[in-house]
């Protein structure tokens, strides 16, 4: 459990980080969403302890994090800038890191396999490319066995795969009741894990709420898209209580209310032919975009 | 958090712990062995070959300028002054190569009390280099001894105040080595702390003959290297501190570097 209380961080006249409430609760995949410059890294760097607040409070698991006897088990993080000497060794920094909070070997060879670095375990960090580095930091948050995981944009640099063995490894730890937070400008790629969003801009807390409540709120519905050359049999067909169509172009429907499948199905005991049956993905970029702009347009006329 | 909370885990964050973590740290860089293995190398190779070209009455001292031929324990430790700029340099990088690499946000994050971070560099750190020198400095005075023997300024090891300058070398260099670690994490960049190190042991002991004679002669003996200096020489010279006078004076500064990074540490983000 997080819990971020009237935070403000300021940088001399600059304020980072303003009046920043939120809680990300254990059991739940929460994305911290915000574009470039908003604060998310210097949120999660007062989290652990780097950075001070300059006014309002932030816990981890209840206390401030320097309290805790073992930091490691409370909260594992990666952070968005590299944080590992080139001249080691995967293995050594690991290491070296486990010994100060007493976990044993045991676990550095666990983590090492979790996160698929077995084969260059040996090898000088600084030859790494940035996926791999990226997987050392993961397996550097998780090094502890920490109740509380939080990553900053981990997926950068990752491949395809990658991407996808993140977003598994997050749900699961969040299943086995870990609260689990991760940064991202990219809304796509967050609704995808996170359960819960908190979207800042300039500091501020714009958003705090679940991906649908966030989608719907923008007023973007989900809606299926289909071509047809029989276009005003099919609208007929379709039409029913909670179900609405528009048309777009010719030839073409748009309809809400049913999914892909019912329209399909539908068409195909009317025997009409489709040309074209698409979920129209819901735009979340957008609504993101429409949440920040504000945040971002005033940052360019700031900069 | 259901299944987190049925595993009992008894990790702790401990000096210990610290300590051990900083050991590993330290050992598994390149760099660590490569710079003590040269400040060894510079110690007894220097303090040998300024044994070997030792001429009696010779009107220039053999080594490195500053070298004392006046005894055989000034010629063994000719090369004390390149061991501690390696050593210095070392202890810096150490620090200091935490900030330039971003590993002080990982190490920070392990050990969120900050403090025992610097005793353990500091305690690893001048352990280690005092053994590495103090070993250095009694090799080169026992390989370099033989090659004297027949010269008046010949000594044995069990001579009066022989051991106590070659130990008193390896006191000297550890304490340069916890003053490059201080001034590291004081100044959080590697070139700006070589640079004050540098500055501090060699240049300012310099400048001071741009004083007047009567200022100079005040301030000269409580600069840091000729304060630390003074546990290395045989025999106590006019217008220096006593061995053990010195070396006290050393640590005050080396103590005063250390509490100003100790502060920086615990009050300022990393």
């Amino acid at each position: 459990m997080i819990e971020v209380r009237q935070v403000t961080k300021r940088y001399g006249t600059k304020t980072v980080v303003d009046a920043l409430d939120f809680t990300a609760k254990p059991g739940q995949v929460t994305g911290f969403l915000g574009p470039n410059g908003a604060g998310k890294s210097t949120t999660m760097r007062m989290i652990i302890g780097l950075d001070a607040p300059t006014s309002g409070s932030v816990t981890v698991n209840g206390k401030r994090y320097a309290e805790h006897a073992a930091p490691l088990h409370e909260i594992g993080a990666l952070l968005e800038a590299k944080s590992v000497h080139p001249g080691r060794s995967a293995y050594s920094h690991l290491w070296g890191l486990a010994q100060t909070n007493g976990i044993p070997r045991r676990r550095v060879d666990e983590v090492i396999e979790l996160a698929g670095l077995t084969s260059v375990a040996r090898k000088r960090v600084g030859a790494f490319s940035l996926g791999m580095g990226q997987r050392l930091g993961i397996a550097a948050a998780l090094l502890g066995d920490p109740a509380v995981v939080m990553l900053d944009e981990p997926v950068n640099g990752l491949d395809p795969e990658g991407v996808l063995w993140v977003r598994n490894l997050l749900s699961g730890l969040a299943a086995e009741g870990r609260t689990v937070m991760l940064s991202s400008h990219l809304m796509s790629e967050t609704a995808l894990i996170a359960d819960h969003l908190v979207v800042i801009g300039r500091g501020r807390l714009l958003a705090d709420t679940s991906v649908e409540a966030l989608v719907q709120e923008a007023g973007i519905g989900a809606g299926i898209r289909v071509g047809s050359d029989a276009a005003e049999r099919l609208r007929q067909v379709l039409a029913g209580p909670g179900v609405s169509v528009a048309s777009s172009a010719d030839g073409e429907l748009e309809v809400s209310g049913l999914s892909a499948r019912e329209v399909g199905e539908i068409a195909n005991r009317n025997n009409i032919p489709l040309y074209e049956l698409s979920s129209r993905a819901v735009s979340l970029e957008e609504a993101f975009m429409e949440l920040t702009r504000d945040a971002v347009e005033y940052g360019k006329v700031a900069a | 958090m259901a299944t987190h909370a049925a595993t009992p885990v008894r990790y702790r964050l401990t000096f210990r712990g610290v300590v051990a973590g900083e050991w590993t740290k330290f050992w598994s860089l390149r760099s660590s062995w490569i710079t003590l293995g040269v400040s060894l190398l510079l110690l007894v190779a220097i303090g040998v070959i300024a044994a070997l070209t030792f001429t009696p009455g010779a009107a220039e001292a053999p080594g490195p300028p500053g070298t004392d031929a006046s005894n055989a324990v000034g010629l063994a430790l000719a090369g004390s002054t390149f061991a501690s700029l390696a050593v210095g340099v070392l202890g810096v990088l150490i620090a200091a190569g935490e900030y330039s690499t971003g590993l002080i946000r990982a190490t920070i994050a392990a050990i969120p009390t900050r403090l025992p971070l610097i005793w353990a560099k500091t305690l690893i750190f001048g352990v280690v280099a005092f053994l590495v020198t103090a070993i250095g400095a009694v090799l080169a005075f026992v390989l370099g001894s033989p090659l004297i023997s027949g010269e008046a300024i010949a000594l044995g090891i069990g001579g009066d105040g022989v051991l106590r300058s070659l130990i008193g070398a390896g006191l000297y260099l550890g304490l340069v080595g916890v003053f490059g670690v201080a001034l590291g994490m004081l100044l959080r960049s590697s070139a700006g702390g070589i640079a004050v190190l540098v500055g501090l042991l060699l240049i300012v002991p310099g400048l001071t003959g741009l004083l007047p004679d009567s200022w100079a002669d005040n301030i000269t003996p409580y600069l840091p290297s000729n304060a630390g200096g003074a546990v290395m020489a045989l025999h106590e010279s006019s217008g220096s501190l006593g061995p053990w006078t010195g070396l006290a004076v050393f640590a005050g500064w080396v103590a005063v570097a250390l509490a100003g990074a100790a502060y920086r540490l615990v009050k300022t983000d990393v």
